[in-house]
């Protein structure tokens, strides 16, 4: 468990844009009636997303009144879930994976130039507003190792040199490939295919 | 080894067209009516006899879990949960179903939501696989534009629909009772069963909760028959599986293979050996973090499948191997295991809310090797105060690595205290 509480500097208030509001409904719509609760992690993620990235005090309200739940159950959930950033972050939000089959294939070296280069602290934000940082734990691309998620995409395959060119790449605001940084195309073997290269696409 | 005609996901490193025109040139929504004609008992039957066992961790009979439901409604409705919330550390087999192959998944959703009575599906995939969930949704689109899904599924007369819910980074809610918590807007906290979900599940009505890999073979089994399935692996082991190979080895991969393949035979053919080759071997976890580790001793001969994996006091979990060579300091490996479990307890027990952050403490001390000899032991005995005591399997899963670090290298523990020793005065845990 950890501890997480909302930050101290709130806002004073949260309203969903007109298209988010659309959004929302159809998203409580997959629920069976009276169990529009079920739709409160993809609205809270939505009001996230339309918030630059953190979740306040008063969207936990708007969400509540929204799907008809006690304040308090709305931030439960807000706080039990650690992709709910309680605070505001860097434009992009770097998630290293630290977790045993990243680390045995060098996530320490990783996070070494992410720490260096960006010179803050977890969930710190450098001062041109770009960059925070957090160690995550699992991020399921083990195969990929060591693999960092920078805000949606997974960047994998990494060693110190390549997780710089990451960051160089992203500070000058350009878009890194996604994915493998070695070409690999998913997480086929790196030295060749050993299955499935006698059906549709296998002969690559 | 396995033979290319025999794989069921054919597309698993995405070469191929991961929709639904390429999808079904891989044999997906091939006359799926015809299998929804068969009857939802023929369908559980042959699910039975495939000896299909639950592909998240638990092992469970899929066909029997089927079985559980409930053969007409109450009133209240069935539902269908996919457990799409793949974070147990070294599996990522999930993931490219779910972007490569995703028509499997919602054809098998379809197949397997008919025989337990359920017309909607929820796949719960977890909050990080952004990409996949979007590419998942795209997929259940282009099935409802196909009329695969809806108020006719197939043409089948059975009103189904799938939707895509996703989590917001909670290792628990892979639990199935905290999945179903999650699902209904809660904290992610295991329940108490009984009751089971089978009875009380999603919004208290009966519902299985299954792995995405569990649900996106029934269809090939079904079409190919259980004989089929049942011809690859031991008995009660029976089927394809696809492991995930990562750690020290030269080319991490995900692969198809058969089960019961020999441990070294799956490492050496698929993923280029271990580093440094065989000898360079130290140990092997063989189904993800939760499993005790295995030396090299015994991954000369194992097979990897449940019951010889669980004969040698591991586990074959989620087939994830995470291979680690003699570079490695395995007490720290495990450590860092204890941190991950640490992070990830829902909190809702003492033994283990209060317990992993006790175990990991130790761990530290033990990696540096500022301990005494006898807590080695305290903490053995501690790790079975938490193993059985806890709703959920979490308290096991994280005291089992610790367990199998003290079972096969206890040596090492002991070493590294001693060495640590020289002009130093003890100190007794009491963290």
């Amino acid at each position: 468990m950890s501890v997480r509480r909302l930050c101290a500097d709130q806002p004073a208030s949260f309203a969903f844009s007109p298209e988010n509001l659309d959004w929302c409904a159809k998203e409580i719509k997959k629920y069976p009636e009276g169990r529009q609760a079920s739709a409160v992690i993809a609205l809270l993620w939505r009001g996230q997303e339309q918030n630059g990235g953190w979740v306040t005090e008063p969207m936990i309200r708007v969400v509540g009144d929204m799907l008809a739940m006690p304040y308090i159950r709305v931030l439960e959930v807000a706080t039990f879930y650690t992709m709910f950033n309680l605070a505001p972050r860097g434009k992009y939000l770097l998630q290293v994976c630290k977790t045993t089959p990243c680390w045995l294939r060098g996530s320490d070296e990783v996070t070494a130039v992410v720490k260096n280069r960006l010179g803050v602290e977890q969930r710190q934000v450098t001062k041109d507003g770009l960059f925070s940082w957090i160690e995550v734990e699992c991020l399921g691309g083990c195969c990929n190792a060591p693999v960092i998620q920078v805000n949606e995409d997974y960047y994998e395959d990494l060693d110190a040199a390549k997780t710089g060119a990451l960051l160089d790449q992203l500070a000058r605001g350009e878009q890194p490939k996604i994915g493998s940084q070695t070409g690999r195309r998913s997480s086929e073997p790196a030295a060749g295919l050993t299955t499935l290269t006698s059906v549709a696409g296998g002969e690559r | 080894m396995l033979q290319d005609k025999d794989r069921i996901f054919t597309n698993l490193y995405g070469f191929d067209d991961w929709a639904l025109p390429g999808a079904r040139r891989r044999g997906d929504w091939d006359n799926t009516k015809a299998l929804l004609e068969k009857g939802r008992d023929w369908i559980v039957d042959e699910v039975k006899a495939s000896g299909l066992r639950g592909r998240g961790g638990a092992g469970f009979s899929t066909g029997l879990k089927w079985s559980f439901m409930p053969k007409t409604s109450d009133g209240r409705p069935h539902y269908l949960v996919v457990n799409a919330d793949e974070s147990e550390p070294g599996t990522c087999k999930d993931r490219e179903i779910l972007r490569n192959d995703p028509h499997k998944l919602v054809e098998g959703c379809l197949v397997a939501g008919f025989a337990m009575g359920a017309h909607v599906a929820y796949i719960y995939v977890r909050g990080e696989f952004i990409f996949e969930r979007k590419r998942l949704q795209a997929a259940v689109d282009q099935a409802y534009e196909a009329g695969l899904l809806g108020d006719n599924a197939c043409g089948s007369g059975w009103k189904f629909d799938v939707y895509v819910h996703h989590g917001a980074g909670a290792y628990i809610c892979g639990e199935e009772t905290a999945l179903l918590e999650s699902l209904e807007g809660k904290k992610g906290q295991p329940r108490l069963k009984p009751p089971f979900p089978a009875n009380m599940g999603l919004y208290g009505c009966p519902s299985t909760v299954n792995n995405v890999e569990s649900i996106a073979v029934a269809p090939a089994i079904l079409r190919r028959g259980a004989a089929w399935f049942m011809g690859f692996g031991r008995p009660n082991n029976s089927g394809t599986k696809v492991f995930c190979i990562s750690g020290h080895v030269n080319n991490p991969c995900n692969v198809e293979e058969a089960m019961s393949i020999p441990m070294r035979e799956l490492i050496e053919k698929h993923a280029g050996g271990v580093r440094g080759g065989w000898d360079n071997l130290l140990a092997v976890i063989p189904g993800g973090a939760s499993v005790p580790m295995i030396p090299k001793s015994i991954c000369d001969t194992v097979l990897m499948d449940f019951d010889a994996l669980k004969d040698v006091r591991s586990g074959l979990g989620t087939a994830a191997v995470i291979v680690m060579d003699k570079s490695t300091d395995l007490i720290k490996a495990i450590a860092r295991l204890s941190a991950f479990y640490k992070h990830e307890s829902c909190g809702q027990c003492t033994p283990c809310r209060e317990g992993t952050g006790w175990m990991w403490r130790v761990m530290e001390r033990l990696v540096t090797g500022d301990a005494e000899v006898a807590e080695i032991d305290m903490l053995l005995d501690v790790s079975t105060r938490i193993e059985g005591h806890t709703i959920c399997a979490l308290g096991d899963a994280a005291a089992w690595p610790i367990q199998g670090l003290i079972r096969h290298f206890r040596p090492m523990l002991e070493e590294r205290i001693l060495n640590n020793r020289v002009g130093r005065t003890g100190r007794i845990a009491a963290e």
